[in-house]
């Protein structure tokens, strides 16, 4: 008996995919400043809100580390956004196909308890991340954006400014990586290979 | 999906995508950085932005917003033309106007300060992450622009700074470029701009990204093509690794 469905299983594979990408790309980017800020300015010259205890890309920020890293900003700009891209595209896909095939009313939302399927806070995790988690890091990516914000400046303004806007982007990052954390470990206390192949060809024991 | 189906959409997609790929160069939404593997997403950007945000206004902050720590990056160049330059008190600094215009120009500092005047309180953000907001003063790009005549075949505007070592060149499309925005800098926050910021000339393109604000300026030079200039990816940075368009 199929599992899921075959666009449920390619989303969350580019999902997947593109995650790490944006992951690795982001922690790249975030090296060459790795100070955090609230408000509309922050820079070296201005006390941080907390920093990470990582050496820096650049060597005009103080890390306590006596050696720079190499600046990986270019390359890593470049493939964030593309990312970005195809992972908006992938979720509007995915968001489509949800809502037209019921499968966030069938398989999502709360219901009654069915030992076959996933349990309230499972429903509720999936729905926050695909819901809020991955809105919250368009919405606070866009917000960093200097030409966006010129034409929409409420996207920024209500988040309090342009280095809280980052510095949430950095939170919910956190909290995506979380999820992937207790996620995996989830799939793997259940059976992993078995759950992994329910995710590939769509058929697994139930 | 039946296999006819998946043909099917496979060739409209494609056939879609070129024809939007033709739409977008002839509307100027492709960046010359377009070429490799990330050219897909870049153009997407650049696109995406210019169609959504037009010609709106980079945000302009009240003087209470002024940061009182603007950080300087980097240091003023070492070479001699340019300390040279800083012990005459810049007297002799030219900023030369040129290429397809009809009237080719060449303004000292005192010139550009005779030029009617804007005086805007904008963020500079780095593409690193940090920031800070600061009074900007200086003649509006378009201004000189349109003293100048610029021919209608043009399409870019290539700008660059004063021959030294690691000299930095940038350049901007045209609707950037006449962006009431795009400041032709001499003063920061009240006082003639510091060379740690790029004194004493320094373009302002408050609706992009630190980088493309590019100190000690001395060159502008209007284009229809960004071939043949470096490899041909519109900046320095391009032609090493960053992206062209700063928007984002």
């Amino acid at each position: 008996m199929p599992r899921h469905a075959g666009l449920v299983r390619i989303t969350h594979w580019i999902t997947t995919l593109c995650f790490f990408a944006l992951l690795v790309s982001g922690l790249e980017i975030v090296i060459s400043h790795p100070r955090f800020y609230w408000g509309e300015d922050g820079n070296v010259l201005m006390p941080a809100l907390f920093s990470l205890p990582i050496p820096a890309s650049r060597g005009s920020v103080q890390t306590g580390y006596g050696f720079v890293l190499k600046d990986q900003n270019g390359w890593s700009r470049y493939l964030h956004f593309q990312t970005g891209w195809i992972m908006v595209a992938t979720g509007l896909l995915y968001v489509g196909y949800g809502w037209r095939s019921r499968h966030f009313r069938k398989n999502l939302l709360p219901s009654a308890p069915d030992p076959s399927s996933y349990n309230p806070l499972q429903r509720a995790t999936y729905l926050t991340v695909v819901f809020v988690l991955f809105p919250a890091m368009i919405w606070t990516g866009l917000a960093m954006s200097p030409a966006f914000t010129g034409a929409f400046p409420f996207i920024v303004d209500w988040l309090g400014g342009f280095q809280s806007a980052r510095t949430l982007h950095f939170f919910v990052t956190l909290a995506l990586v979380l999820f992937v954390i207790g996620h995996v470990t989830m799939v793997y206390r259940a059976g992993f290979q078995n759950r992994v192949q329910a995710m590939i060809t769509g058929k697994g024991q139930r | 999906m039946t296999r006819r189906n998946l043909i099917v959409t496979g060739v409209a997609a494609t056939a879609g995508v070129a024809v939007a790929a033709r739409l977008a160069d002839q509307y100027g939404l492709i960046p010359p950085d377009s070429g490799g593997i990330y050219g897909p997403g870049e153009s997407l950007t650049y696109a995406a932005q210019r169609l959504l945000t037009g010609s709106s206004l980079a945000r302009e902050f009240p003087t209470s917003k002024i940061s009182k720590s603007p950080y300087a990056n980097g240091k003023p160049p070492a070479d001699e033309i340019f300390t040279r330059e800083q012990a005459n008190g810049f007297a002799d600094w030219k900023l030369s106007l040129q290429g397809m215009v009809a009237r080719p120009a060449t303004y000292s500092l005192a010139d550009l300060r005779a030029l009617p005047a804007r005086s805007q309180i904008t963020q500079l953000a780095c593409e690193e992450g940090w920031s800070y907001i600061a009074q900007w003063d200086g003649v509006p790009l378009s201004h000189v622009l349109n003293l100048a005549g610029v021919l209608p075949q043009a399409k870019y505007v290539v700008y660059g700074s004063i021959p030294i070592k690691r000299r930095r060149w940038d350049s901007l499309d045209l609707d950037e470029a006449m962006h009431p925005q795009t400041l032709i800098t001499y003063g920061m926050n009240g006082v003639d701009l510091p060379v740690g910021h790029g004194g004493p000339l320094r373009l302002r393109v408050p609706r992009q990204l630190g980088y493309k604000s590019i100190k000690f300026m001395t060159t502008i030079t209007v284009t229809d093509s960004l071939k043949g200039i470096g490899k041909g990816r519109g900046s320095s940075v391009a032609d090493g690794t960053y992206s062209w368009y700063a928007g984002i």
